[in-house]
């Protein structure tokens, strides 16, 4: 019971901030937003007992990313952005691209042959006591079964890091 | 019943514990203002605030009352609600990262968190959002400056900070802090003489990142006027004082936990030195012997009756430390039951020691070193302390395969992580001379950075 009250509570409010996020006209308004929305999904993933994913959504995501963001922000000239236009315009490609998503997740529903309300195949919850330990697992199977994608990740990031310092030496 | 009573273990004790820690923290960080503010009138040879009760010891008391009372001013081109809201979230993050600490084998509010370092760490550094929404909703130049200050040197030194805690944690293999703890009193060891380059990174980080002297470049006064806080007056400003104060203690947790031993008394695991059992109480009689002694030399009755009931607390609380150490020596088949008053009380006492003597050498680095320029703060961010801790991650690294591969344990390890820790320092040196070369064409004393001044 408390476990779907914490569900929905954090799953309305990381849909309800999203779309504040996207309306908003303040810059740092729709910045604030966002960050509700991060933490509202790290919620989520602490509702479904994975630890580890929750501290890291908010380590790199709110602590690491949105700080940069925040911090670009706050040198962009606020009262020019409010000026231009909010969107883009795309009404078309934007109905399509919604349509497409409201089609996968139907064709999920459709498949496992119940609708919605009535459930998806679950996962039987284990009891708290029994849960394995979390980044212990998580590290076993990034460092196993998944250790080639996890170092073409790495590999990716080090290209990125590097081109972002040779970008920034050239003005010099 | 039986579910009843878990029920209430599970939500109502977490609770209440978090309810007193939120309520017993204001007093506790205004004791530590004042520490602070006795300290720097020591080193400057000057006597402190005297006036509020004997020595000044009521002074937090009537600061909170002032602050409580004064008129809360919103600047009128501020935004409303992100002004409102920055304090908040700058508190809210420090006090909820408490909440993983573990003072004690049994003191600890979220009990055996798996993922115990990250989720403090993680969680604090959140706290950075309340500095700078609030610097920019002030809409004041000084208070801009002094965010964006923040976050920039908050996001360098992180990096350093992580990297520290990723060596200390290579010999626990464990994120839980109450087994990082154990891991030490296992090993019998701290970890800081294993990791010493890792303890000393942390150390510079920890400062900088609770932007204390001599990095607190975000609130520079003869800079900036107050940085992000410029436009807070009243509780909104107390608030950003509670959180700077609280993410102090949680700073010097999270490295008395990983390096210090956290509640483990020092050679807890030597038979021979268990006479250090008596230190907690040795400690606090002499502290009262102390005052009872400075009696007579207080100026007024009431002085001197409170000189005389510090000195009856601290005789008090001497002889309940001494009890669980006592009783095992004349009957020890008590000692199973004295066993966890024991940890919980000793535990406690070293504990609070260890964090307030890591705050105390904050204090000592403030009031001796003066403030770095902005430029030279990021340059030694990102220059010394980001590449000595990747490096000291790689040996450390490699020093624990070693160890594994000789099957060293406890003080063995040393053997191999001394060198490690020397290879380190002889590669800082080399940091430190590349760099003095690089400098030796132009001026170093030429602020190149953007955000200097």
């Amino acid at each position: 019971m408390l476990d779907k009250l914490l569900f929905y509570f954090f799953a309305a409010l990381a849909v309800g901030s999203a779309v504040l996020m996207v309306t908003r006209r303040n810059v740092v308004h729709g910045a604030i937003f966002l960050i509700t929305a991060l933490l509202a999904t790290a919620g989520i993933f602490l509702q479904l007992r994975a630890e580890f994913l929750f501290i890291v959504q908010i380590i790199l995501y709110v602590g690491g990313i949105m700080v940069l963001f925040v911090f670009v922000i706050m040198l962009v000239n606020l009262d020019v952005a409010l000026q231009q236009i909010q969107f883009a315009r795309q009404k078309w490609v934007a109905l399509l691209v919604a349509l497409a998503l409201a089609g996968q997740v139907g064709l999920m529903f459709w498949s496992s042959g119940k609708m919605p309300g009535q459930g998806l195949p679950m996962l039987t919850a284990a009891a708290a006591s029994s849960l394995p330990p979390n980044s212990e697992e998580v590290a076993k199977s990034l460092f196993s079964s998944y250790l080639l994608p996890f170092e073409i990740a790495s590999v990716l990031l080090l290209v990125a890091m590097i081109g972002a310092v040779v970008m920034a030496k050239k003005r010099t | 019943m039986q579910a009843t009573i878990e029920f209430l273990k599970l939500y109502w004790a977490p609770l209440l514990c978090g309810v007193a820690v939120v309520a017993i923290l204001p007093l506790v960080a205004g004791y530590i203002v004042l520490v602070e503010r006795k300290l720097m009138a020591d080193m400057q040879a000057r006597l402190g605030p005297m006036r509020v009760g004997p020595h000044g010891l009521l002074q937090p008391i009537a600061d909170a009352v002032k602050l409580l009372i004064k008129e809360d001013i919103i600047p009128d081109n501020a935004d409303k609600m992100v002004f409102w809201l920055a304090p908040v979230l700058s508190v809210g993050a420090a006090l909820l990262s408490l909440a993983g600490l573990a003072i004690g084998p049994a003191f600890q509010i979220a009990q055996d968190i798996n993922i115990g370092i990250l989720f403090v760490v993680g969680i604090s550094a959140l706290g950075i959002f309340g500095i700078v929404l609030g610097g920019w909703a002030s809409n004041s130049h000084y208070s801009l400056m002094g965010a964006l200050r923040s976050s920039a040197q908050l996001v360098s030194y992180e990096t350093a900070a992580g990297m520290a805690l990723v060596s200390a944690l290579l010999f626990t293999g464990t994120l839980n802090i109450k087994s990082i703890v154990e891991v030490q009193s296992k090993e019998g060891i701290w970890f800081v003489m294993l990791a010493p380059v890792a303890f000393f990174t942390y150390l510079v980080a920890s400062i900088a990142e609770t932007n204390r002297a001599p990095f607190d470049l975000p609130e520079a006064e003869s800079e900036l006027v107050a940085g992000y806080m410029t436009e807070f007056s009243g509780f909104r400003w107390s608030l950003y004082f509670l959180a700077e104060y609280t993410n102090m203690i949680v700073v010097a947790s999270v490295a008395t936990t990983l390096f210090l031993g956290g509640w483990l008394r020092p050679f807890a695991s030597v038979r021979r030195l268990n006479f250090l059992d008596f230190i907690p109480t040795l400690l606090l009689v002499a502290v009262a012997a102390y005052c009872v002694m400075r009696t007579p030399k207080q100026p007024t009755r009431v002085q001197q009756l409170f000189m005389l009931a510090v000195a009856g607390l601290c005789f008090a609380v001497g002889l309940v430390l001494l009890a669980p150490v006592i009783v095992p020596l004349i009957n020890p088949s008590l000692r199973v039951v004295v066993a966890p008053f024991y940890a919980g009380i000793h535990g406690g006492f070293w504990f609070i020691l260890k964090v307030s003597l890591y705050i105390y050498f904050f204090m000592w680095l403030r009031f001796t070193i003066p403030r770095y320029r902005f430029d030279q703060l990021m340059r030694l961010g990102w220059h010394f302390l980001i590449p000595l801790s990747i490096i000291n991650v790689l040996l450390v690294g490699v020093a624990l395969i070693a160890g594994s591969y000789f099957n060293l344990h406890g003080w063995g390890l040393l053997l191999v992580t001394t060198p490690a820790a020397v290879i380190t320092l002889v590669a800082a040196l080399m940091i430190l001379a590349a760099e003095k070369q690089r400098d030796a064409g132009h001026d170093p004393n030429a602020a190149s950075d953007f955000y200097a001044g």
